[in-house]
């Protein structure tokens, strides 16, 4: 056996093992010196990377890997924990890993002037071994325990310059959030263990009942879950988290929030695969609904306020709208094979494809919003002015995202966009409506931010503002061109990742069958 | 109804912690509610640990006549409930060290009066 195969048998396990034996080698590597350190933890994620890549491709062939920690024998089916990766978490696996490893290349200098920078990049890995636990995992109270190691990762980091009061306030706020979804998460978790004598998702679905214990759970799982994705009418600790982390620890809290969407879609589509449809109103339109207030709230919040990273926060709360949105209505007619092909899966495709232009977009927005802090030491859009003139490269990356955000062509936010409004044209006109008319709110909001922070008199106390130093112009520079290859080339992003992610969703009876083999039901 | 008492805790915990989360004004009192909540969804898990006419899966103590394993009640809600126990630990210890940074920066813990004012 080469080591090539070697690797990809255990990438599953090693993809959440090396973050995580990284994140407690690194206090030990920072006794040297902190370039080592900031090189130990690059080279940890670069590995991770190329592991994701090596398993995604894999997984993106057709085969799903399920990797078994504990008895390998199926008679004994609790006493183990399984991971199963299908492409849908191989797809949310590869943007876990561009946005973690464009955040520790940020940090080099974003973050060079801070003390406790061990600890710091500690937390970082954790969080984002956590958010590959939850994507990976296919058992139920393993993804409680990844979702709490991401939370308390992600909560001590957006409270991570404690010297600021509104910093740790928002971490209090997310902490309680959180640690409230995910005890509302164990008890659903207890609900359906007390039925059916399982944790394991496949093993689940295969006996769902929908009986009205299910229901409950159902409710509460979809629930905590959107409240940590930062839905609509629970959002509110988003923008205060968004705002106040810094920047590269909110490119990785968005990889974190997408890890609670992930969760949805794989307790709808998969655990209740089977079942879902039997209610009277289907959940899909609910999630419509949700995904519509989120749009339309996000976009109103974000055109009134004055400060930069608030403003691209909630902007984010808007673009998790879409992606609800897309894989809502994909959900409305999942088992009709007929409506599946002709209006369904184009719109989960739309909005999976999302997920990633999500993260790719507002995460350099963020990132440009923290190199503009960096130089100016100001988020207030009232106090900023002509810093095109100083800022040549940050401007350039604003204008890519920007255009990215608003869904314009020839940017990937468009593509996916695209997809989304024809599709949910044809299942109703107002869904398609009402996104257009929030993206072009969408537009109008960042060319306010554009005219305010980047043109207009040069102010003579940003006389000396240089441009931000090679490391963050690099990582931004990652990400602008990652948005400019996926906007020009979408069909081959489509047809090879985004499209394996949503028939793995909808054929929620392959997910099944690879831990039951004796399941019929499923498309 | 007597073997419902565990049920009508659990619930009744879940409530009250719920009420002091949204109702209570301090932030101790705030993490206090979410305390018992977590009690009261490990008391869940606990109580479903138990099947009807099982015994308890100790192998040094089986009652004679017992079959192994299908006469055990299987433990996993226990090793569930540790873990939940050891995750309640750290976030107890995470969100009191977060308040007292914020009696530090605002001089109170009354949820009303924090949060406002410049950096």
């Amino acid at each position: 056996m080469n080591i090539v195969d070697f690797l990809l048998q255990h990438s599953p396990a090693l993809i959440v093992a090396i973050p995580l034996l990284g994140a407690f080698l690194t206090p030990l590597v920072s006794r040297l010196n902190d370039k080592a350190r900031n090189i130990f933890v690059i080279l940890t994620l670069g590995l991770t990377t190329s592991i994701v890549f090596l398993l995604a491709s894999d997984v993106f062939a057709g085969n799903i890997h399920t990797y078994a920690f504990g008895s390998q024998d199926l008679a004994l089916p609790i006493v183990r924990i399984l991971f199963e990766v299908d492409a849908m978490s191989a797809f949310m696996t590869i943007i876990g890993t561009i946005l973690a490893l464009v955040s520790v290349i940020y940090s080099w200098a974003f973050i060079k002037e801070n003390t406790g920078l061990d600890k710091y990049y500690t937390l970082i890995l954790l969080m984002t071994a956590g958010m590959f636990g939850m994507m990976l995992t296919g058992d139920m109270f393993n993804f409680f325990v990844f979702l709490e190691i991401t939370s308390i990762a992600s909560c001590a980091l957006i409270a991570f310059w404690t010297n600021k009061g509104k910093a740790v306030e928002a971490g209090f706020k997310y902490i309680v959030i959180s640690t409230i979804g995910a005890l509302f998460i164990l008890f659903a978790i207890a609900l359906l263990y007390g039925q059916y004598n399982a944790l394991n998702i496949a093993t689940l679905a295969s006996v769902i009942q929908f009986s009205f214990l299910d229901k409950i759970a159902l409710v509460l799982l979809i629930a905590a879950l959107a409240m940590k994705a930062g839905i609509v009418p629970m959002h509110m600790w988003l923008p205060d988290a968004y705002g106040r982390a810094p920047a590269p620890v909110t490119i990785i809290l968005i990889g974190a929030t997408q890890a609670s969407l992930y969760g949805v879609f794989r307790v709808c589509f998969t655990l209740y695969g089977n079942t879902i449809n039997l209610t009277p109103v289907s959940i899909g339109w609910i999630l419509v609904l949700l995904g519509l207030i989120t749009m339309l709230l996000g976009v109103a919040m974000a055109l009134i306020q004055s400060d930069f990273k608030r403003l691209i926060a909630f902007s984010a709360v808007a673009e998790i709208g879409y992606m609800f949105l897309g894989v809502g209505a994909g959900l409305t007619v999942l088992g009709n094979t007929e409506m599946m092909a002709a209006i369904g899966s184009s719109a989960m495709s739309g909005g999976v494809f999302h997920i990633m232009n999500d993260a790719l977009d507002v995460g350099l927005l963020f990132l440009v919003a923290g190199a503009v802090y960096y130089a100016t030491r100001e988020t207030s859009l009232d106090k900023l002015g002509g810093l095109a003139r100083n800022m040549k490269y940050t401007t350039v990356f604003f204008i890519i995202g920007l255009l990215a955000v608003s869904g314009m062509p020839p940017m990937n936010g468009f593509a996916s966009k695209l997809l989304i409004y024809e599709s949910t044209f044809q299942l109703n006109p107002i869904l398609s409506i009402v996104a257009i008319l929030s993206s072009i709110m969408l537009l109008a909001v960042f060319v306010k931010v554009f005219h305010s922070a980047f043109l207009g008199p040069a102010l003579p106390k940003f006389k000396d503002v240089k441009e931000v130093p090679k490391s963050m112009l690099i990582a931004m520079g990652i990400i602008a061109s990652i948005i400019i290859v996926f906007g020009l080339f979408p069909e081959l992003i489509v047809s090879n990742i985004v499209e394996p992610a949503v028939n793995a969703l909808i054929s929620y009876g392959d997910y099944i069958r690879e831990v039951i083999p004796t399941f019929t039901g499923g498309m | 109804m007597i073997f419902n008492i565990p049920f009508i805790a659990v619930a009744a915990l879940i409530l009250i912690g719920l009420y002091a989360i949204i109702f209570r004004r301090n932030l101790i009192k705030m993490v206090i509610g979410i305390t018992l909540i977590e009690s009261g969804v490990n008391l869940f898990l606990i109580t479903l640990g138990y099947r009807e006419g099982s015994v308890a899966p100790i192998f040094t103590s089986l009652p004679t006549g017992t079959t192994v394993p299908e006469g055990m009640a299987f433990p996993v809600p226990q090793a569930l409930t540790l873990t939940s126990i050891v995750i309640g630990v750290a976030v107890l210890a995470l969100m009191l060290s977060l308040i007292i940074h914020i009696y530090r920066h605002y001089g109170t813990l009354d949820v009303r009066k924090i949060g406002g004012g410049e950096e």
